[in-house]
C-alpha cells in the first residue's frame, strides 16, 4: 500500500515551527519512514507545479504554520486545502494569528508609513513604497500583495485540526502525527492538546491561596519573582488561567510568567476576554475607581492579554468607526 | 533574444527570497534584482507594547535566531529603563549567547552551507546536503554534530526555558540562575564544544583548503567584493558577540569609523526600493550609490568574515591562531572573498566555544544576584549584538510608563541585503553568457547566497523560515528562457 502523503508549508511565520520539526531529532526518522513527504521546502524537492498537478485530496495531511498576510500565502493555503484530505494549523500563528497578529492594531498604510517612512534610519525623501507590481528599466517586477489584515489560517481556509504553541513542543507534534497516521482522531476542529488550563497542570498552583486576592499588579521588571510561587498570587500578570495546558510550563520553568501562546481552552472563544474576567475576579476591591487604578498599572492590556490571539479573537482587528 | 530564467526553488538558506535576473539582447546578464516578498510589520506593532515585553515579542521575528533578537531587545530595555544588570546576570546572558552562536554556526556549516564544500559544489544534487556530509565524513561524525548541537542548545533551554524563543532576559538582569549541576554539565559541554570546533576547522582544512578547485573558487573574482565591513568590538578592538562599540573598516582595512551603539543613526541609513519589502542599509557618510562596491559606495557587509575584517582579532587564543591562519592563506586583511565567510564562521565557532568555557569557569556566574530593579523613568534604549548573520540593532523609545512609542530595527541580514544582491548578480554575470545558462549556474549562484547564511525571516521581520529562494532571469519583455529547478535537500 502506498504510504500516506504529507506536506509541510509555512506562511507568515518565523521559522520556529520548522525548527520544532527539526528538533524532533531521532523521531523525525520514524515519521519519514511512515509517510511520503511531498512538500517540505527545507528538506525535499518540490515545485508549486508538482502540487498543482496532484489530484484533489491526494495529500493525506498538510501541516501549515504561520498566519496569512499576503496574496501569495493565501494562494498557497487554498492550493493545499484543495489537494489535502486534512489540514492542520501548526503553531500559534496558524492557530490564532500569533504575535504578528498584533499588526491587526494597524493597517497596511500605517505599517508602510512606519517601516518605509518615519523610522529614524530610513532615508526615503521621495516616499517610495514597495509595490505589488513595479517597473524597472529592464521590465516589470512583482512581489506579493500585502493585506491590511493578518488572518489566522481558518479565516482563509477550512481547518481540520489545530496544533497549538509557539512553537508546538515535540511531544505534542509526535502525538498528533501518530494520531493522524493511525486514524484515531478526535472530532474535526479539535485542538490537539490537553483540555485543561495551564494553572491546572502548573506546579506553582499549590502555592496559590484558596481565595486569590491582589491589591496591586506588578510588571515583571518591577519585582523579584519568587521561583516557587504562583505569579498571580504575587501580583504579576500570568495568563495561565486563560491558557490551554500542554506546553510543559516552559516559560514558568525559566521563572517567567505565561503569555498565552497555547491559546484558550475549549470552553473559551476569546482568550483576552477570558483573562480579563479572571483578573477582575481576583482584584481585591469592589470600588470601580480602585479597580480602574489597579488595571491602569498594566498600560497595554491588549498587547498582553491578546499577545498571540488577536486575529482569532472576537475583535479580529482594530476597527475604525466612521 | 529576450530572456528570462527562473530557478525555482533554490535552497539551504533561511527565509524566502526572490531574485530576478534580466538578460540583455545578447543574452548576457544586464541586471539582477534581489527581492524579498513579504513583511510582517514588527516595527509598527511594537508601538503601544510594554517595553519589558519586547524581549518576548521580537524573537518572533525569527525562530532560527530568536536568541539574537531576545538579547538585542533585552539590552535595549536595560538601556531604556537605565539599569545595569549585575555581573552574574551579564555572565549568564553571555553564556547563553555564545551557546546560541555556536549551535547556529554549526547548523549553517553542516546543514546549509558546508555541503557545497564538504560534498562539493559539483557533486550530485542528491548528495549536497547533511546526509551527503555524513556520508563523506562518516556516521560517527554525523552523530557528533547532532549530539553537540543538542547539548549546547540544552544550555539555552535550561536557562531560557525554551530554545525556540527563550525568555530569560528582562530589564536589569535574567530570570533564573545556574545550579551546581547545571554548571558541571555546561562545563563539560563547553569543553566538548571547543574540541568539536577544532575538529570542524580540521575538516575544513583537509576537505576544502587542500582542494585546489575550492581554493580557486574562494579566491576567485566571481565571489569577491571590495566593500566596507562592520562589527562589534571590545575596548581592544577584538570581536565581541554580546557587547561593544561598532567599528567600520574601509575596503583597504583602515578604520573608517568606531562609535558607541547609541550613535548608530549618525552612521547608518536605509534606502527603499519599490520592488522589495526589505530595506537597503548603507553608510550615511559615503552615501547610497546603487548596487556597486568599492570605496565610493556606502554598501558595507556584516557577519563572520566582516566581523573578523572589522576587528583586530579575537580574544581567545585558539580562535586567534585560526584567525591568523585564515588571513595568511587569503593574503592579508581585510579579505573580500565572499566564500571565506564559511571559514570565518568556523573560526567564530571556536571562539564561541572558548568563550563558553571562560564564562562557565568564572566564579561569579554562580552569584545569586540576578536582577537590578529599575528605579528611573524609562525613555529610550538601544541594544546591539552581533547575531550569527551580523550586527543587529534594536532601538526603542517609550513614554514614562514604559509604553513603546517608536521601534526601529536594523536586522542582521538586512545589512547584507545590498551585498547579497551584488553577489548574485556577479555570480550570474560570470556564468551566463550569450543566453547559455550553464547547468552549474544554479548551485554556483546559490553559493553566492549561502556564504552570507542569509535569513530572510529576519530580513523582512517577515519571512517564513527556510523557504526556498526563487531566481528568475528574464529579458526586457519578460520571456522565460528556461526554468531550472533545484533539487532541494
Amino acid at each position: 500500500m502506498a504510504k500516506p502523503k504529507v506536506a509541510f508549508y509555512w506562511n507568515a511565520s518565523c521559522g520556529g515551527c520548522e525548527e520544532a520539526v527539526v528538533d524532533l531529532a531521532e523521531d523525525i526518522l520514524k515519521v519519514v519512514k511512515a509517510v511520503d513527504i511531498v512538500l517540505w521546502p527545507v528538506a525535499m524537492d518540490w515545485k508549486r507545479a508538482d502540487v498543482e498537478a496532484m489530484k484533489e485530496g491526494e495529500i493525506a495531511v498538510a501541516f501549515l504554520n504561520g498566519g496569512v498576510r499576503t496574496s501569495e500565502q493565501e494562494s498557497w493555503a487554498k492550493l493545499l486545502r484543495k489537494k489535502s484530505k486534512l489540514v492542520v494549523a501548526f503553531g500559534a500563528c496558524a492557530h490564532l494569528g500569533g504575535v504578528p497578529g498584533l499588526a491587526n492594531l494597524h493597517d497596511r498604510k500605517s505599517i508602510f508609513d512606519a517601516v518605509y517612512g518615519y523610522l529614524p534610519s530610513v532615508n526615503n525623501p521621495t516616499g517610495v513604497r514597495p509595490q505589488h507590481k513595479s517597473d524597472s528599466p529592464e521590465g516589470e517586477l512583482e512581489i506579493p500583495e500585502f493585506y491590511d489584515t493578518l488572518y489566522a489560517l481558518d479565516q482563509v481556509i477550512d481547518v481540520d485540526y489545530y496544533l497549538p504553541g509557539c512553537a508546538p513542543p515535540p511531544d505534542l507534534i509526535m502525538e498528533a502525527v501518530t494520531a493522524i497516521l493511525s486514524g484515531k482522531l478526535p472530532p474535526k476542529g479539535s485542538v490537539l492538546a490537553p483540555a485543561k488550563s495551564l494553572c491546572d497542570t502548573c506546579d506553582r498552583n499549590k502555592t496559590k491561596p484558596e481565595k486569590l486576592e491582589i491589591a496591586r499588579l506588578k510588571r515583571p521588571h518591577e519585582t523579584f519573582m519568587d521561583p516557587e510561587k504562583c505569579f498571580l498570587a504575587e501580583g504579576v500578570i500570568c495568563t495561565g488561567p486563560a491558557t490551554r495546558s500542554g506546553c510543559g510550563e516552559r516559560c514558568i520553568n525559566a521563572n517567567m510568567p505565561c503569555r498565552g501562546c497555547f491559546g484558550p481552552t475549549d470552553e473559551v472563544r476569546d482568550q483576552g476576554a477570558k483573562f480579563l474576567s479572571a483578573l477582575a475576579s481576583i482584584i481585591a476591591t469592589e470600588d470601580p475607581k480602585e479597580m480602574e487604578k489597579v488595571v491602569e498599572s498594566i498600560p497595554d492590556t491588549t498587547g498582553l492579554f491578546y499577545m498571540y490571539s488577536l486575529p482569532a479573537s472576537l475583535l479580529t482587528r482594530k476597527k475604525t468607526i466612521r | 533574444m529576450k530572456k528570462r530564467i527562473t530557478i525555482d526553488p533554490i535552497t539551504r538558506l533561511e527565509g524566502h527570497g526572490k531574485i530576478e535576473i534580466f538578460l540583455d539582447d545578447r543574452g548576457n546578464v544586464a541586471k539582477a534584482y534581489f527581492q524579498v516578498p513579504e513583511l510582517r510589520g514588527f516595527e509598527k506593532f511594537s508601538e503601544g507594547r510594554m517595553a519589558e515585553e519586547m524581549p518576548r515579542i521580537t524573537p518572533k521575528i525569527c525562530g532560527v535566531c530568536p536568541t539574537a533578537h531576545h538579547m538585542a531587545s533585552t539590552k535595549a530595555v536595560d538601556d531604556l529603563f537605565k539599569v545595569t544588570p549585575p555581573r552574574t546576570a551579564r555572565l549568564i546572558r553571555e553564556l547563553v549567547y555564545n551557546a546560541f552562536m555556536f549551535e547556529d554556526h554549526a547548523l549553517h556549516f553542516y546543514f546549509l552551507g558546508g555541503p557545497d564544500f564538504v560534498v562539493g559544489p559539483d557533486a550530485p544534487k542528491a548528495e549536497r546536503n547533511i546526509l551527503g556530509v555524513i556520508a563523506k565524513v562518516g556516521v560517527e561524525t554525523g552523530g557528533k554534530v547532532i549530539d553537540i548541537r543538542k547539548r549546547v542548545r540544552n544550555i539555552i533551554t535550561t536557562l531560557g526555558g525554551r530554545v525556540i524563543h527563550p525568555v530569560l532576559g528582562l530589564p536589569g538582569g535574567v530570570s533564573r540562575g545556574l545550579t551546581k549541576e547545571n554548571r558541571e554539565e555546561f562545563t563539560k559541554t563547553a569543553k566538548d564544544a571547543v574540541e568539536f570546533a577544532r575538529f570542524s576547522l580540521d575538516l575544513f582544512g583537509n576537505v576544502v583548503l587542500k582542494n585546489k578547485g575550492y581554493v580557486d573558487a574562494i579566491t576567485g573574482d566571481v565571489y569577491k567584493h571590495r566593500t566596507y565591513y562592520m562589527g562589534l568590538v571590545d575596548s581592544k578592538n577584538k570581536v565581541n558577540f554580546y557587547d561593544g562599540d561598532i567599528r567600520v573598516v574601509d575596503p583597504n582595512g583602515k578604520e573608517f569609523a568606531k562609535f558607541p551603539v547609541r550613535d548608530y543613526l549618525k552612521h547608518i541609513s536605509e534606502h527603499v526600493e519599490p520592488w522589495s519589502y526589505t530595506k537597503f542599509p548603507y553608510l550615511t557618510a559615503v552615501g547610497w550609490k546603487g548596487f556597486v562596491d568599492g570605496e565610493k559606495s556606502g554598501i558595507y557587509r556584516v557577519a563572520p568574515l566582516a566581523r573578523l575584517n572589522a576587528s583586530d582579532g579575537l580574544s581567545t587564543p585558539k580562535a586567534q591562531a585560526e584567525h591568523d591562519r585564515l588571513y595568511d592563506t587569503l593574503g592579508g586583511k581585510p579579505a573580500h572573498n565572499t566564500l571565506a565567510y564559511h571559514w570565518a564562521r568556523l573560526v567564530e565557532l571556536l571562539h564561541a566555544a572558548e568563550r563558553m568555557v571562560e564564562l562557565v569557569k568564572d566564579p561569579d556566574i554562580m552569584g545569586t544576584e540576578l536582577r537590578t530593579l529599575p528605579t528611573q523613568k524609562p525613555s529610550e534604549g538601544i541594544g546591539v549584538v552581533e547575531a550569527p548573520r551580523g550586527t543587529l540593532i534594536h532601538h526603542f523609545k517609550s513614554d514614562e510608563r514604559g509604553i513603546i512609542t517608536q521601534a526601529n530595527l536594523i536586522v542582521a541580514t538586512v545589512n547584507n541585503a545590498p551585498a547579497i544582491c551584488m553577489s548574485v548578480e556577479r555570480a550570474a554575470k560570470g556564468l551566463i553568457r550569450n543566453g547559455n545558462v550553464s547547468d552549474g549556474l544554479l548551485n554556483r549562484v546559490e553559493m553566492a547566497f549561502r556564504a552570507y547564511d542569509p535569513c530572510f525571516a529576519c530580513a523582512t521581520h517577515a519571512l517564513p523560515g527556510r523557504m526556498p529562494l526563487e531566481v528568475e532571469i528574464k529579458g526586457p519583455d519578460g520571456t522565460v528562457l528556461r526554468r531550472l529547478s533545484q533539487f532541494v535537500d
